[in-house]
């Protein structure tokens, strides 16, 4: 219920927590700018204190991941740019993050700038076999990771890491293109 | 001591040890850049050494918080001394050739691996915390060193040669990741209380993984009767010295310098 003399004051007004979650979600990943924090599942929660003071969780991707700084900051800025400037952004390390917290949506616009997104996270993957080393080595396709050029499901592993931590650089073997995939993690 | 103060300084110790050991291999690999093979592993081995640093910077800055002396994670990585870092020397130890920088990755990251994975539910949820997540990265770079062994030990005869060389340069540093703890110490303290996991129950599994990748590599487990140690206390090679002062010299140079 919206009380008029109270909203009509924004500095002392109390933002409610889905004002605040919209403000936060909407920033963008400074590395892959089409999706916002919320798609990459990164934003953890809210809270609204009973004295307007706002905290807002993050998690970080990887340990090491260099945009987490900015990331804070952006989240800082876009709350404090609708006139809350109490923004406390904390970085909590548990549950760890996981590719499986990528919306729908993010997929969808990851695949949309040419990266392959992440499968579904099952150990298996993440502690390839010596087999599976050797089957690359011979350059054997060893899993189906759509190429997000052509569609096909014919692709290899060139390097285990790519231009960030959290993919990898893969080759379509029908049209020959690289491309990014999104690690599964 | 009274026993918080006891088991604070106990938990800021063992925090300090696990993260020099990724700071210091995180600088070492830092040295590939623009050197590596081919800019694919330019790229990987930047990734590697990036994810190595947020796990130095989060151990540090937790080792900071327990010690209680005001410390950050920058005064403990640019203000202390070669005696004063627990790291294992095998992380100090130079890059060498390429097939010894993986040698040394795939003997570190299948320990670390099966160190994280243990850490996960230590009973310190902060350091569970960042186990946890380290243990998902890990398990990358303890693939990828495992396909280069591989790749290079069953490769060509000058790339087997230089891979069994390469790992006879890092083998006998191995023993030192797996040194029990001292009975009654603090740190054995810690691993009763399920809070630290004691180094030598981590040594089978490691070796479960790490043999049958040198056998699919053709390569022969290094006989070796040398066992160097005392990283973990203090005692560093004199390779060290050259890697803090590439590290520290320009914090120490200028104190207040901001990016």
């Amino acid at each position: 219920m919206v009380n008029i003399e109270q909203s009509s004051d924004v500095a002392t007004a109390r933002p409610t927590v889905e004002e605040i979650t919209r403000l936060a979600a909407s920033v963008a990943d400074p590395e892959i700018p089409n999706l916002t924090i919320a798609d990459l599942g990164i934003l953890r929660d809210v809270r609204v204190g009973e004295d307007g003071r706002i905290e807002v969780d993050l998690t970080p991707t990887y340990s090491g991941c260099p945009a987490v700084e900015a990331i804070e900051s952006d989240v800082r800025a876009a709350i404090a740019g609708a006139g809350y400037p109490a923004v406390t952004v904390r970085r909590v390390l548990a549950p760890a993050w996981t590719t499986d917290w990528i919306s729908a949506e993010g997929r969808q616009k990851l695949a949309e700038v040419g990266i392959a997104p992440p499968g579904p996270v099952c150990r298996a993957a993440s502690t390839a076999t010596t087999e599976a080393a050797t089957a690359t080595a011979t350059g054997q396709p060893v899993a189906f990771v759509h190429c997000p050029h052509c569609g096909s499901r014919e692709t290899e592993i060139l390097s285990r890491f790519s231009s960030t931590a959290c993919k990898e650089l893969r080759r379509c073997c029908s049209c020959s293109e690289p491309f990014d995939h999104f690690k599964p993690l | 001591m009274s026993p918080a103060a006891a088991l604070d300084s106990a938990v800021a110790r063992y925090s300090l040890a696990l993260g020099d050991d990724a700071l210091v291999l995180c600088q070492r690999l830092c040295e590939w850049a623009t050197r590596a093979p081919a800019i694919e592993e330019d790229v990987a081995l930047m990734n590697v050494a990036l994810d190595l640093l947020g796990q130095a910077r989060s151990f540090l800055t937790y080792a900071a918080e327990r010690e209680g002396l005001g410390r950050t994670e920058d005064d403990l990585a640019y203000l202390r001394d070669e005696r004063d870092f627990s790291n294992v020397q095998l992380v100090e130890i130079e890059n060498g050739d390429f097939a010894t920088t993986m040698a040394r990755q795939l003997v570190f990251s299948a320990y670390q691996y099966q160190l994280y994975e243990a850490l996960s539910s230590s009973a310190d949820e902060q350091i569970a915390a960042i186990s946890e997540k380290a243990f998902k990265e890990v398990s990358y770079h303890r693939d990828h060193a495992a396909r280069w062994v591989v790749r290079l030990g069953d490769g060509t005869q000058e790339s087997h040669r230089r891979m069994a060389a390469g790992l006879e340069t890092v083998w006998p540093f191995a023993g030192e990741l797996f040194e029990p703890f001292e009975v009654g110490s603090e740190l054995s303290g810690l691993t009763e209380m399920s809070i630290a996991r004691d180094p030598a129950s981590l040594h089978d599994p490691w070796s479960a993984f790490v043999t049958p990748v040198l056998a699919e590599a053709t390569l022969e487990i290094p006989a070796t009767a040398w066992a160097p140690s005392g990283g973990r206390s203090g005692l560093h090679t004199e390779a060290f010295g050259y890697l803090l002062a590439e590290l520290q010299h320009l914090h120490r140079s200028f104190p207040d310098a901001k990016w």
